[in-house]
């Protein structure tokens, strides 16, 4: 199978987490939209990697998983602090900054 | 595939900011765990300032060195310590530490701009309990640490791994600190959210860039990326989307439009001095990393990209300029104050010349030392409760109506930064905007300065409509008042001296800024 393959999934894989970011209202599932993204770019980094014979894109995979892992950690905790505030994780109800 | 390691040799003392700050943060992890509560804040504080100060001195010390050699790549090409580097480490460092003091100062009662527990559902009994019993979140110290070494890594990358981590680095942190408000906590937890998720998203975007320019040039490597652009034939959409999607990461940072949408939110909700830093210190760490992406990697496609940058500073400058216009807070007015200037900013950067970058230098310096000033004003002004309790921060536009009569020192020195902010002669912001557009203009891109211009001219009236009103406007009666009473709230006087501190600096950047412009002229050159 052609590698090319890999690079359109990833890159499909890409807009699916994109148009989750902008389309879902619950926080948690516009938080994974993002881990989606981050985790297409990981498919496109090791496909790249593949390519080129070169194991940078491997190692910089690694680095992609842990930055995500710290950024759910974040993520999560301000999250589930708003939804312990106002029980609801929705982002529409989280409208009190307007101009 | 080729097998083998061969570790890169390591000159630590090149990297002797860097690690002064982040070995801080980690050191300050241990304080949290070890330390007992009483004395914890002021082994922080003194810790946290030790660091940022000895970050600032190392910077110093390096600077000589890197001025002889036009400066060096260390851990293998992965930090480049060059003088652009250099310059943003110092700025960000000397910022730190003056907006270190602003966030560590406290009321008179002791009330600190943090919330006692964090972790507290607001308005709950334990938080109550926790207000009472004085708890201090004192994480913010090494948090701010984290951060400012983030973003003292992030202008020296050199290659896109270290830039991404750096900008995670620094953004981690930031998102946490925007939620740790003691008062009005959903408004400040709203700002962490918005911030976290648009900021995730905008990595993310980041990240797929530097996949998509791993795969045109087989390395993430800023010289080897720049060398592809010229020999690499046939794969130009790669590359341009790679670096479009990179560029989209980095405005994002610095809150250009169309990626500014988190702004005024953000910089309302954020606890005030921790807006205040982070006006100051990522800008400067973003428009760093920047300036490297593309003076290094673009200007070999600059013609594919100009009109797309151009579009950018355009709007930037003309959104944040009029959407300030009809803005009734403070701190919101501000926050649009910094997209515009943001839009300033960038005409220095899309000049592409050497003046340019000089420019950009002095500019985050100029501005930042003025953001953190005001921002460190807008924490004194407060609200005052019926009983005569010292609430939160006034910011509406109309509870400052008479504050030069009451309190005119603080009146005159607020004025002073939204004069540099509008670029009054004699202060700094005047030759940040000048050296800005004369750099523009000689890199032949004079559209921008006259749009800089005129949107400067426009910013005066917002900037001035606050003076007038300090000074000129009588203040409503305590009768007739609808809002609360508006008081200057005493602190413990670290506050007092961050204020002195950038005033004299936008002073004296304002008038004799050639030794200053002259060290970052000699600064300005990347090397690959």
């Amino acid at each position: 199978m052609s590698l090319t393959n890999y690079l359109v999934l990833a890159s499909l894989l890409f807009a699916i987490g994109a148009s989750t970011v902008l389309l879902r209202r619950n926080a948690i599932v516009v938080f994974m939209g993002v881990e989606l993204m981050l985790n297409a770019t990981n498919l496109l980094l090791v496909t790249f990697a593949r390519m080129h014979g070169d194991l940078s894109g491997q190692v910089i995979a690694f680095f992609v998983m842990v930055v995500a892992a710290a950024e759910v950690v974040i993520g999560l905790a301000i999250i589930v602090q708003i939804f312990r505030t106002r029980r609801s994780a929705s982002v529409d109800d989280v409208n009190l900054l307007k101009s | 595939m080729t097998g083998g390691f061969t570790a890169p040799q390591i000159d630590w003392a090149q990297l002797a900011p860097i690690i002064i700050v982040l070995g801080a943060g980690v050191v300050g992890v241990l304080v949290e765990a070890f330390v007992p509560r009483g004395v914890r804040r002021n082994v922080q504080l003194a810790l946290t300032l030790l660091a940022s100060a000895g970050a600032l001195i190392a910077v110093a010390a390096l600077w000589s060195g890197v001025r002889e050699t036009g400066g060096t790549s260390v851990v293998g090409g992965s930090i480049l310590l060059d003088g652009p580097a250099l310059v943003i480490q110092g700025v960000v460092a000397a910022l730190t530490l003056i907006a270190l003091l602003v966030v560590a100062d406290r009321t008179e009662t002791g009330e600190s701009a943090f919330a006692p527990a964090a972790a507290a559902v607001p308005g709950s009994d334990y938080e109550q309990l926790a207000r009472r019993a004085g708890l201090e979140q004192t994480e913010v110290f090494p948090l701010i640490m984290f951060a400012a070494g983030g973003m003292m890594i992030f202008p020296a990358a050199g290659d896109l791994l270290t830039m991404f981590v750096a900008l995670e680095v620094l953004s981690l942190p930031l998102y946490l600190l925007s939620g740790l408000a003691r008062r009005r906590r959903l408004l400040s937890q709203e700002a962490a959210m918005k911030y976290f998720l648009l900021g995730a998203f905008a990595s993310a975007f980041f990240l797929f860039g530097v996949g998509l320019l791993y795969g045109f040039a087989g390395s993430v490597r800023l010289d080897a990326i720049a060398e592809a652009t010229t020999t690499v034939v046939g794969l130009d959409p790669l590359m341009l989307a790679g670096v479009a999607m990179l560029l989209v990461g980095l405005l994002f940072k610095i809150g250009a439009v169309p990626f500014h949408s988190w702004t005024p939110d953000v910089y309302q909700g954020a606890p005030t001095p921790i807006t205040g830093f982070m006006a100051a210190c990522t800008k400067a760490a973003a428009f760093g990393a920047l300036l490297r992406v593309v003076y290094v990697v673009v200007p070999s496609i600059v013609w594919d990209l100009r009109p797309a940058l151009w579009a950018v500073v355009i709007l930037t400058m003309a959104v944040g300029t009029l959407v300030a216009l009809v803005q009734t807070d403070v701190k919101r007015i501000l926050a649009y104050s910094a997209i515009a200037h943001t839009g300033f900013i960038l005409t220095g950067v899309v000049a592409l010349t050497s003046s340019g970058i000089t420019s950009v230098l002095f500019y985050v310096l100029a501005y930042g030392a003025a953001s953190i000033g005001i921002f460190a004003i807008v924490t004194l002004v407060r609200e005052v409760g019926p009983d005569g309790v010292v609430l939160g921060e006034a910011t509406h536009l109309s509870q400052w109506t008479g504050l030069g009569r009451s309190n005119p020192w603080l009146a005159v020195t607020f004025s002073l930064f939204l004069l540099s902010f509008a670029g009054i002669p004699l202060t700094a912001g005047f030759i940040a905007k000048f050296t800005a557009f004369s750099a523009a203009v000689e890199g032949g891109a004079t559209p921008l300065a006259i749009a800089g211009a005129v949107a400067s001219a426009i910013a005066v009236f917002f900037y001035v409509r606050i003076i007038v009103l300090m000074f000129f406007t009588d203040a409503p009666r305590a009768g007739d008042r609808t809002g609360a009473e508006v008081t200057v709230v005493k602190s413990e006087g670290l506050t007092t001296v961050a204020i002195a501190l950038t005033a004299l600096l936008t002073v004296l950047l304002g008038v004799f800024p050639s030794p200053v412009l002259d060290l970052m002229a000699q600064a300005a050159k990347f090397i690959p």
